[in-house]
């Protein structure tokens, strides 16, 4: 076991796909000569080629649907977006065009591509640069929402997404890829749709994804001084959604947290909270508390940033609501 | 103006040589693209009729009396080369081979449709012929265009794509989008601006900011031209240029191909008087594709009267097999409704060598 960073995590997925697939090919802005803007495609443009390694210009409506119709006829694009903020302008193609290619064509055009890029808030960015869009994505049927926490998990699910003849979308973390964490040297993948229980305990469950794994193993370390101990469901997959890890984990507990980076309403956690009440309703021993961005745009200002955002005090307030110790 | 490409201006006359007697080449091109524009006139002729007693629902947009535009782009290209386009596809579905029956049987929203049903009249779809589908949002298909250019280049072919859309979408960003890139990047994509004057009821001249629409391909050093729409020869001319470039030297072209709809934009629409006047239709029925080029068959030799009735005998009892055909189909069953929202497969082996499929 290697230590590395998230960000080469995902850089060696990209190098072993590519090498593994001719098919495959990386697009988007500044991927190339500039080696990623946050440096995840490092030395790719010089292993594979302009070709494969292909810098857009800022056209992400453009260059998501080039994927979209490469994808047609046989290639397997990643689309990378600088961050997942400005995907926003290429929502079309997502939503309009590769998640439903294959149902409008009864089943004659599959679009095996990806899209992916950093998701949510980093520090001070403000209100355009700091969303996290995993809700929006994830209503759409038609394409598969990942969200890895770690290393591990990044490098192994985005080769399954490159792998998958489905569109889907990988959403990472601004301030995931420094972030180091023990990964295989061999060859392995994790497999969509599979969710990862980061740790074990007895008196309350976390459901959480993507960077606010983190928090919750925070949160959870904090707790075990107080000789609380936590389940923390690591989803790695919203869509699909690995339903029966989260049964499981709060028929053991009997109590529910949900913990995500985006907005309180009609959020990920709401599809979540859904879920526990209709197949844990009699093992629940308190309502399923969700733990959430305040309801508003991302401030500026350092201490309205820190309150907007889902962050482990609150999490642990979360916990300690749901156990009626506060 | 190097970039300019030489093409047909608009004239009541097809741009063909009248001297020398007609060929049997000559006689046989001709009557393929008479056969292939009055198919899909009497084919849209019966659409209008089911649509009105039920039998197709949803939006129905129809492609009357834009025929040559279809039947003259599509008629040059290979049968691995693709195809993309608009919602108004039914007549460009069959120009590139789709059978009436599958297409009537999509309208009718059935199991044999060439979309299984779930695809509707603005989402035909079939990829034995490369026919990339039908697309219900102006310009979102551009750039897949783009995308299926840049896969060609990249497989190192010497396919082409067409793109067809209106004039509408020219003012839509994904349009600006996709011609950049296929020029910076020189993708073999032929961009084709259907202009039949109106996006919906808004005439041209009140939504681009340039009336010479074609001349926007300037904006990216591409090759351009503007064409006679109702001229299928004229068509077919601009499109061999097109190709050839697309082929030899992976170069794309903006083609504005200036046409007429005869109907209304959608069959909620009237066929005149709100955005458009009734002498204006009539002015422009006068310039009907396919009586344009009878006519010019006639001149020359090619065409008779008796055969022209025996191909339209023929044509409508196609496009009534077609509709018994889609009558007959059974509706796609329940089950169907959950099926192809994803598929369950991977790529377990990978392609390291590039062979393409």
């Amino acid at each position: 076991m290697a230590i590395i960073t998230y960000r080469d995590a995902l850089n060696q997925a990209l190098r072993e796909e590519m090498q593994r697939d001719a098919r495959v090919f990386l697009m988007g802005e500044e991927v190339g000569v500039y080696q990623g803007a946050y440096k995840v495609s490092k030395g790719l443009l010089q292993e594979f080629g302009e070709m494969r390694v292909v810098d857009t210009p800022i056209t992400e409506l453009g260059f998501a649907g080039v994927g979209v119709g490469a994808a047609m006829v046989g290639l397997r694009p990643v689309i990378e977006f600088m961050t997942w903020n400005f995907a926003l302008l290429a929502l079309d193609q997502v939503v309009n065009a590769a998640a439903k290619m294959l149902y409008m064509s009864g089943g004659q055009f599959n679009i095996p591509m990806v899209f992916r890029g950093p998701n949510g808030a980093a520090l001070q960015l403000g209100a355009q640069h700091s969303q996290a869009w995993e809700s929006w994505l994830a209503h759409i049927p038609g394409l598969k929402v990942v969200a890895p926490g770690t290393p591990y998990d990044a490098k192994g699910l985005l080769k399954a997404a490159i792998r998958d003849d489905n569109p889907v979308c990988v959403l990472e973390g601004e301030m995931l890829y420094n972030n180091k964490g023990e990964v295989p040297d061999g060859e392995y993948i994790v497999p969509l749709g599979v969710a990862d229980l980061k740790r074990k305990g007895e008196h309350a469950t976390i459901v959480t994804w993507g960077k606010q794994v983190l928090v919750a193993m925070a949160a959870a370390d904090q707790l075990a001084k107080d000789g609380i101990t936590i389940d923390v469901v690591d989803l790695r997959s919203i869509r699909p959604l690995d339903e029966r890890a989260i049964i499981d984990s709060v028929r053991k507990t009997n109590r529910c947290v949900v913990l995500e980076e985006g907005w309180y309403f009609a959020g990920v956690g709401a599809q979540i909270t859904d879920l526990v009440q209709r197949e844990c309703f009699d093992d629940l021993d308190s309502p399923v508390i969700r733990v959430t961005q305040a309801d508003a745009p991302m401030p500026y200002a350092k201490g309205l940033e820190k309150a907007a955002k889902a962050d482990m005090p609150k999490t642990i307030a979360a916990v300690r609501r749901a156990l009626y110790l506060d | 103006m190097a970039k300019r490409t030489t093409t047909a201006k608009a004239s009541p006359k097809p741009a063909a040589p009248v001297a020398a007697a007609a060929s049997d080449a000559e006689r046989t091109l001709h009557m393929s693209l008479l056969r292939s524009m009055l198919l899909q006139r009497r084919f849209e002729e019966r659409c209008a009729e089911a649509y009105a007693i039920g039998r197709i629902g949803g939006f129905c947009h129809l492609y009357i009396g834009q025929e040559a535009v279809s039947t003259g782009t599509l008629s040059h290209l290979r049968p691995d080369d693709y195809m993309i386009t608009t919602y108004r596809d039914h007549g460009q579905a069959l120009a590139r081979g789709l059978t009436p029956r599958s297409v009537m049987a999509e309208l009718f929203g059935r199991v044999d449709g060439c979309a299984g049903g779930k695809g509707g009249s603005m989402h035909m779809f079939d990829k034995a012929t490369g026919f990339l589908g039908g697309h219900g949002i102006v310009g979102g298909h551009l750039p897949i265009a783009t995308g299926v250019g840049f896969a060609i280049k990249y497989r190192g072919g010497d396919q082409v794509i067409c793109c067809l859309f209106g004039e509408a979408a020219v003012n839509n960003g994904a349009f600006h989008e996709s011609l950049n890139m296929a020029a910076l990047w020189k993708l073999p994509v032929i961009f084709i601006i259907e202009n039949n004057r109106y996006g919906m009821g808004t005439a041209v001249e009140r939504a681009s900011a340039i009336n010479d629409i074609y001349q926007r391909a300037s904006s990216y050093d591409m090759h351009r031209g503007v064409v006679d729409g109702q001229d299928v020869l004229a068509v077919r001319a601009a499109i061999d240029e097109a190709v050839t470039r697309a082929r030899t030297e992976q170069s794309p072209t903006l083609l504005e191909m200036r046409t007429y709809r005869f109907m209304g934009h959608s069959m909620s629409d009237a066929v005149s008087g709100t955005y458009r006047s009734k002498a204006e239709l009539d002015e422009y029925l006068k310039r009907d594709p396919i009586a344009l080029l009878r006519a010019h068959m006639e001149e020359r030799g090619t065409l008779t009267e008796q055969v022209m009735q025996e191909l339209d005998t023929e044509l409508k009892a196609i496009v009534q097999d077609a509709w018994d055909f889609a009558e007959a189909s059974p509706e796609p069953p329940l089950e169907a409704l959950m099926e192809n929202v994803y598929v369950d497969t991977t790529s377990d082996t990978g392609n390291a060598a590039g062979a393409w499929s």
